[in-house]
Parts: structure tokens; sequence; C-alpha cells
């Protein structure tokens, strides 16, 4: 008997946790609208340099079938994207040409995978296929965790008092 | 409250009051820091071949952000191996805890105490990280420097004066070690009061005097006052995380400026070696040139103007919105608090982004740590390119929002309403939106 009153009193105090909890697993796994663009062929041109790639930033849509041609411009350098089996490496003043479809979705950092100077590990750029919807629910999160940082305090001190009064 | 006192267990206590096992642990981070030293200068110059920076930047400092910090507070001070050579010349002797050994033992100036130059430090790390980071040679040199300027000072001023005030990773620890959940504390106020000789105050490294301590920021773990005390009065607690902050807290100024220098230098650290752009990257690696004159601008910008004004700023709305009659600077003590859960979550999550990709290089240079074609335990070659997960980017998103969690929650206990709040919490949402998309943006 004792021990579920006090199961009932601590669930009572804790119950703002397990909404919170509810809340955030909901708002990482809940399902978001794919984009509904056509895949298409899409070619792009990237320049390796000490230590950029440039364009740094490549915006795709999820199905694409991606050329990517890599051209280095002073070392050898390579290209290897986060997530994807995809790698290329180019000598000096040459060119090399891939393809592969992009069927996940996100922001992948793509590297330099060839040592090419003492920045090589920074030498980083960003693929995004979609929307970046990790952002989003990043974002959401956030203001959860302001939200439960005022219930947490107001449950706290509404505590404190009853432990006063 | 919620505190559990080390002390009381025979085997912790045991442990905690014998100088050996310090002593061990300190004796192999000087090994350690030497080896670093001479692998730097003598070892490859690529820096992915070599010991001093897989070490340094890649396993110690993400070990200090992961471990000693979150886990520990200042326990890496305690067996940091930089004071070592100068205490020993102090105290004349490797155990003794006051002997008379050499050095003049001067007051550090008055007016270089506090944070100044530890802030200073950082920022100067910040500046020329991009060569630091990656030059096995910079970084022994500056190690080297750091471990002389250490010896010299200790022989010209008392304690660890090099700790207290001029060490950038001592600021630091320091400043984060308030949302630890380690403290040295006394047992019992009156029998302290009461203790005539104060002991533990002459054999404090640090300069401290456990009655008055009420932030551990300025403890540096070493345990000598629990093993002079002559009343067993000093407990080493357990505690929640973030005891030091709240309401009857607060920071002084330069704890507040070092707490905004921290922050500036994660978001530039983290535009510079986690983002796409290329130029920022070639403008913080050429140092002296006009694009890193830009560079350096811009990062003194951000620590020196938009991070401090869009602090005051919401400082100066949080006062006008509170009722109670208070200066700016009051309130600007108060709310630095905010600052330290934020920044160290940054840090931390920072750190998973950064270093989780690298740490495939770790087994490589321990199996060959000068890059000369050694293959000690047969890892030799064997580092990956390396690359971030969906989970550790997910654990990158849970760590800020547990700061900015932390934050809004110390911003509402120091608050006399959640509308006064409003403006502080503001502003780490604004910073925590800012690491966001730098990190997964």
């Amino acid at each position: 008997m004792k021990s579920d009153s006090v199961l009932k009193n601590l669930v009572k105090k804790n119950w703002w946790i397990s909404l919170i909890v509810l809340l955030a697993l909901l708002i990482i796994f809940i399902p978001l609208p794919q984009s509904q663009n056509d895949a298409a062929d899409r070619h792009f041109q990237v320049e390796a340099s000490m230590f950029q790639f440039i364009p740094g930033r490549i915006q795709v849509n999820q199905g694409d079938r991606i050329t990517l041609e890599l051209i280095s411009t002073d070392v050898v350098h390579g290209l290897s994207i986060d997530g994807y089996d995809f790698e290329l490496i180019a000598d000096p003043g040459q060119s090399q040409t891939a393809t592969f479809i992009a069927n996940k979705t996100g922001v992948f950092r793509f590297r330099c995978s060839i040592a090419c100077g003492n920045m090589h590990p920074f030498m980083i750029g960003k693929l995004q296929v979609g929307p970046n919807w990790v952002l989003v629910r990043g974002i959401i999160l956030g203001v959860l965790a302001v939200f439960a940082a005022f219930l947490s305090f107001r449950q706290s001190s509404h505590i404190q008092k009853s432990t006063v009064s | 409250m919620n505190r559990v006192d080390l002390t009381r267990f025979p085997k912790t206590s045991a442990l905690l009051r014998s100088r050996w096992p310090q002593f061990l642990l300190r004796a192999v981070t000087l090994a350690g820091f030497v080896f670093t030293i001479l692998a730097g200068l003598f070892g490859s110059v690529v820096g992915s071949h070599n010991f001093a920076i897989i070490f340094v930047w890649i396993a110690w400092w993400s070990a200090l952000k992961l471990f000693f910090i979150p886990f520990g507070g200042r326990s890496w001070c305690s067996i940091c191996p930089i004071p070592m050579p100068g205490e020993w010349m102090q105290k004349g002797g490797l155990f003794s805890p006051s002997g008379k050994g050499f050095g003049l033992g001067k007051r550090w100036p008055k007016k270089l105490r506090g944070n100044w130059l530890q802030a200073g430090g950082f920022l100067l790390i910040g500046l020329f990280g991009a060569v630091t980071l990656t030059s096995a040679r910079v970084t022994a040199l500056i190690l080297l420097f750091i471990i002389i300027l250490a010896f010299v000072l200790s022989l010209v001023f008392e304690r660890r004066s090099f700790c207290n005030y001029l060490c950038p990773i001592g600021g630091f620890t320091g400043l984060y070690a308030q949302a630890g959940p380690v403290e040295v504390r006394v047992k019992e106020k009156q029998v302290c009061a009461e203790h005539s000789e104060k002991t533990c105050y002459t054999a404090c490294p640090w300069g401290q005097y456990p009655l008055a301590l009420k932030s551990s920021a300025d403890c540096g773990l070493c345990m000598e006052c629990l093993r002079v005390c002559p009343s067993d009065n000093i407990a080493v607690n357990l505690r929640p995380w973030g005891s030091d902050l709240g309401p009857k807290s607060k920071q002084s100024l330069d704890e507040v400026f070092l707490g905004l220098v921290m922050l500036a230098s994660v978001l530039v650290d983290s535009a510079v070696f986690l983002g796409p752009w290329g130029q920022l990257k070639t403008a913080a690696y050429e140092i002296g040139s006009l694009s890193w004159l830009g560079f350096a601008g811009l990062f003194l910008f951000v620590s020196f103007g938009v991070l401090p004004s869009l602090f005051s700023t919401a400082v100066w709305a949080a006062t006008k919105l509170g009722s109670a009659k208070t200066t700016f600077r009051k309130t600007l003590m108060n709310y630095g608090q905010v600052l330290v859960p934020l920044g160290l979550m940054a840090w931390i999550a920072f750190t998973v982004s950064f270093a989780f990709v690298k740490f495939s290089y770790v087994l490589p240079v321990i199996s060959d740590p000068f890059g000369w074609g050694w293959n000690l335990i047969g890892f030799t070659g064997k580092a990956q390119v390396g690359q971030s997960t969906p989970f550790s980017i997910w654990i990158q998103i849970l760590l800020l929002c547990v700061g900015l969690f932390w934050a809004s929650r110390v911003a509402n206990q120091i608050s006399e309403t959640s509308k006064q709040a409003f403006p502080i919490i503001t502003f780490s949402c604004l910073f925590s939106a800012g690491m966001l998309w730098l990190l997964i943006g």
C-alpha cells in the first residue's frame, strides 16, 4: 500500500517528464512529407584546391541521379560523401567523374579523402538531399527544451513551496 | 542536500588521501607530455600521422570535454603535468605539501588577477587555431613554451599562479567545473572557524581557503586540504550537476567575459573546422596574410562585439523587466551563470561532431607515433577518412537541447518572473540555433 502511494506521488510529481519525453519522441520519429519533385539527372563540376571545394554546398532532390566531376587544381584531392559509398580521386590538373543516386535525404558532409596538406582533415563541403528535416526537428526540439525548462522550474518551485508550508 | 561525501567510504577516502595514486597518474601524464613534445618536434610533419596532433587535439581535448569536465569538474587539473616541475621546486620535494624549496614566492599582481588573461589566451588559441591544430611542430613548441612559462612563473610567484591566472585550459575547465558533479567543501563550518592554524590554506597550491569556497571554479581538486586537515573536516562531494548555479550564486565580470569568449570560440571553430566555407579555412590558416587579418577581425568582432552586445541587450532588458532595484552590472553578474551550461553543452556537441569522425586516427598514431613507418601494435596505415553518422548528428542535437534546457532553467531560477527570464532565454535560443545550423545545417 505504502509503495503504491509513493509510486503515485512520484508519477504525480514527474508527469511533465513523461509528457516531454513523449513529445520529444514524437518530434524525432513522426514521418514528414517527402518532396514530390521528379527525379532528374544533375551534373555538378566540383573544383578542389587546398583546402576547399567550389561549390562548397550542393543541393539536390531525393532520387536525383547525380554526376559529380571532381577537378583538382593543385595537388591530388579526393571526394567522399558521408553516408554514401562514393569516392572520387583527381590528380592535379585532371578530373574524374562518377554518378550516384541521391536516395538518402538530409545534409551530408563531403570530405577530401586524400591527405593534401595541414588543413586536409577540415576540407569539407555539404550535400543537401531534399529538405533538411533534421534541422527542422532540431529546432522544434529546442523549443520543447525551453518549454521543459519552464515546466521543470515551476514544478520544483511548487514542491519547494509545499515543503515550506 | 543530495550529496555523497566520498571521504565517508574507507576505500575512496584512502585513495584520495594518499599522494601516491595522484603522483603516479601525474608521472604518466608528464611522460606523455614530454613524449608529445618529442613527437611534435621530431615526428612526421603530416598532422594525421603524428602523435602530437592526434593525441593533443583529438584524444586529450575530446576527453577533457566529454569525460573530465562533465564527470569530474576540474579533475584534469589534479593530474595535469604542466605545473609539476615548478611545484617540486617550490616545495623542495615530490611529496612535501609546503616544504622550503626555491622561489621568490611573490604574490600575483592584483591588476592581473581573475580570468582576463585566460580569456585572452583562449582567444589566441582561436586566432591561431588553424595552424596550432594542424601543425605538430607548432603544437610541440606551444606545449614547450607553456611548461617553461609555468616553471619560470612558479619560481617568481607563489603557488600555482600560472594555473590560476594564465592557463587558458585552466580558465576553460574552471568555468565549466561549476556545472560539474564534484566539489570540495568543509563538513562543519564551526570546526574551521575555530581552527586558527589554517593548515588547509597553507597547503593549497591554488591559494584557496576551503571554508570560503562557494564555487568549484577555482578549486583544482588536488586534495591537499583533505590530507593536511587535522580535524578530518574536508568533504569531497559528488553532487547534482550545476549545483554552483542558481539564485544564490553570481559570477565575476571576468568570468562573464570568459563565458562569452567561450561561446564565440565554439561558434567560430564550428564555422572554420566543420563548415563548407573554404575561403574561411584558408583565411584562418594563412597567418599574417590579408585574409587572415580579415578572419582575425571577424573572430574578434564576434567575441568583443556581437555576442557581448546581444548578451548585454538581453541582460539590460531583464534588468528593466525586474521589479527589484538593481544595477546592470549586478544583473550581468547574475545572468552570467547562464553562459556556463550553454557553453559547456555547445563545446561537447562540437566535440562529438569534430572528434568522433577523427577517432580512427588514434590507434594508427599509437602504432606509429612519429610517422616513421613503425608498426608497434599493427594499426599503422589503417586510418579511415571518417564520416559523421545519423547517430552522432542526433547526439549533437540532443546535447544542444540539453544545454538550452539547462540555461533556460538557470535563467528562470535567477529571475523574479518568467517574463524577466525571457530576454536571456531568447539569447540562449539564438546561440543554440546558430550552433545547430553550423553543426547540422
